[in-house]
């Protein structure tokens, strides 16, 4: 099963993010691991510098940004 | 520019709601129309102009570039510069902060960027832009990139690293040696459409904030008496701006409800050197960014950070009472 994680220590912007993968999940009919990961020590593990970053399978895909749910559904889709 | 937005204004409140352009009211709501209309127009475009210059000069970029270089002591300098040219994000701070460290970047450098990140964005340069004109907001850019430059590189000489959370030390002790940053390689066209909807993001979410700074202002524009500042808060003496930054900065207000207000208190008496050291601590220093910085640095490391940023505002409203 895909697992997608969702990094950034709950500011609005990391919310959004979670809020729109649960979405393109819905929409796209795709079952998934869904984990949000608000600890900064767990979050450093993946490098990233600015948040919220989108990693599914272990592979950031977006960071820095809200990623979109048509985005999202496309990624899950490939 | 903006002559049509008055123009809109004026019909708008004169001629279609009918009220009066010699009332208090009319006066307040013509304001709030003018200056809303032209603050958001202003908003979007800086955004916008903002975006484009981080798709091509990402972050990662800036980090490589601040690691691989030789400076010669500019890398201050730099990391202030990088730090306003960045978007703001107060959560991404400690990524950032640990990030910075993590890839080798020294402590004082990596403050350098932390005190001018937040201090100098683009939402703080459209409101100046906005409210205080074209030179006040040079002023104001300039000096946020030097306090960071120069409040850098005293907090890098204090060597704090011992003042560290003990993770980020053990961080410190096998730093990484990353592998070279690898560019998207997109053309404008393919960046375009992210780039418009991450700047209407960011205008989208400090509209409510313009919004209520701008009422704020504008009602007080209507019904706060001429030079009232000037006449019973002291205006001009020396201690209005220590007490005004000491005020300011346990609080945090974003920088797109604060100008507005700020703009109204230099209309009525208050120093421009006093507003804007008042704004800086509001918006680059703040108790919720403490509470982030928690994570990574002692007690003790914050409050050396804040009593040094908080001298170097302090010193820099002066310095702008005296100039301007």
């Amino acid at each position: 099963m895909t697992q997608i994680k969702v990094l950034g220590p709950g500011c609005p912007k990391c919310k959004t993010t979670y809020a729109n993968v649960i979405e393109a999940l819905k929409q796209s009919n795709i079952e998934a691991n869904v984990e949000k990961v608000e600890d900064i020590e767990e979050m450093m593990k993946y490098n990233v510098l600015s948040t919220p970053v989108l990693v599914i399978d272990e592979v950031i895909k977006i960071k820095g940004r809200v990623a979109q749910v048509n985005e999202i559904v496309e990624l899950l889709n490939k | 520019m903006f002559n049509w937005i008055q123009h809109f204004a004026d019909w708008l409140i004169y001629s279609v709601f009918h009220i009066d352009a010699e009332t208090h009211l009319g006066i307040a709501l013509n304001f709030f129309v003018y200056d809303t209309l032209k603050i958001l127009i202003l908003l979007f475009i800086i955004v916008f102009l903002m975006g484009i210059v981080n798709a091509y000069l990402p972050i990662e970029k800036l980090k490589d570039y601040l690691n691989r270089k030789k400076l010669y002591g500019l890398e201050y300098f730099f990391a202030s510069l990088f730090g306003a040219i960045t978007p703001f994000c107060s959560c991404s701070s400690v990524p950032l902060f640990i990030g910075f460290v993590q890839g080798g970047i020294p402590l004082g450098v990596t403050f350098a960027f932390l005190i001018t990140s937040p201090l100098v964005n683009e939402v703080a340069i459209a409101m100046f832009i906005g409210m205080f004109g074209i030179k006040a907001t040079v002023i104001y850019v300039a000096s946020g990139v030097l306090l960071g430059t120069i409040g850098g590189w005293l907090l890098g000489k204090l060597n704090l690293e011992p003042l560290l959370s003990e993770w980020v030390k053990k961080i410190l002790d096998n730093k990484m040696q990353q592998g070279e940053y690898e560019e998207e390689k997109l053309s404008f066209q393919q960046r375009l459409p992210g780039i418009t909807r991450g700047a209407w993001d960011i205008v989208k979410g400090v509209l409510l904030y313009v919004i209520i700074g701008i009422a704020i202002g504008a009602a007080m524009h209507g019904y706060v008496p001429e030079n009232f500042f000037g006449t019973y808060l002291g205006g001009g003496q020396w201690w209005t701006v220590p007490l005004a930054v000491v005020v300011a900065v346990p609080m945090y207000a974003n920088a797109a409800g604060i100008v507005p207000v700020i703009q109204v208190f230099v209309a009525k008496g208050v120093p421009l050197g006093t507003a804007i050291a008042f704004m800086m601590a509001t918006v680059g220093l703040s108790i919720p960014e403490a509470t982030l910085l928690k994570k990574v640095m002692s007690l003790k490391m914050i409050a050396i950070y804040f009593g040094v940023v908080t001298f170097f505002i302090i010193l820099s409203g002066f310095l702008f009472n005296v100039l301007l």
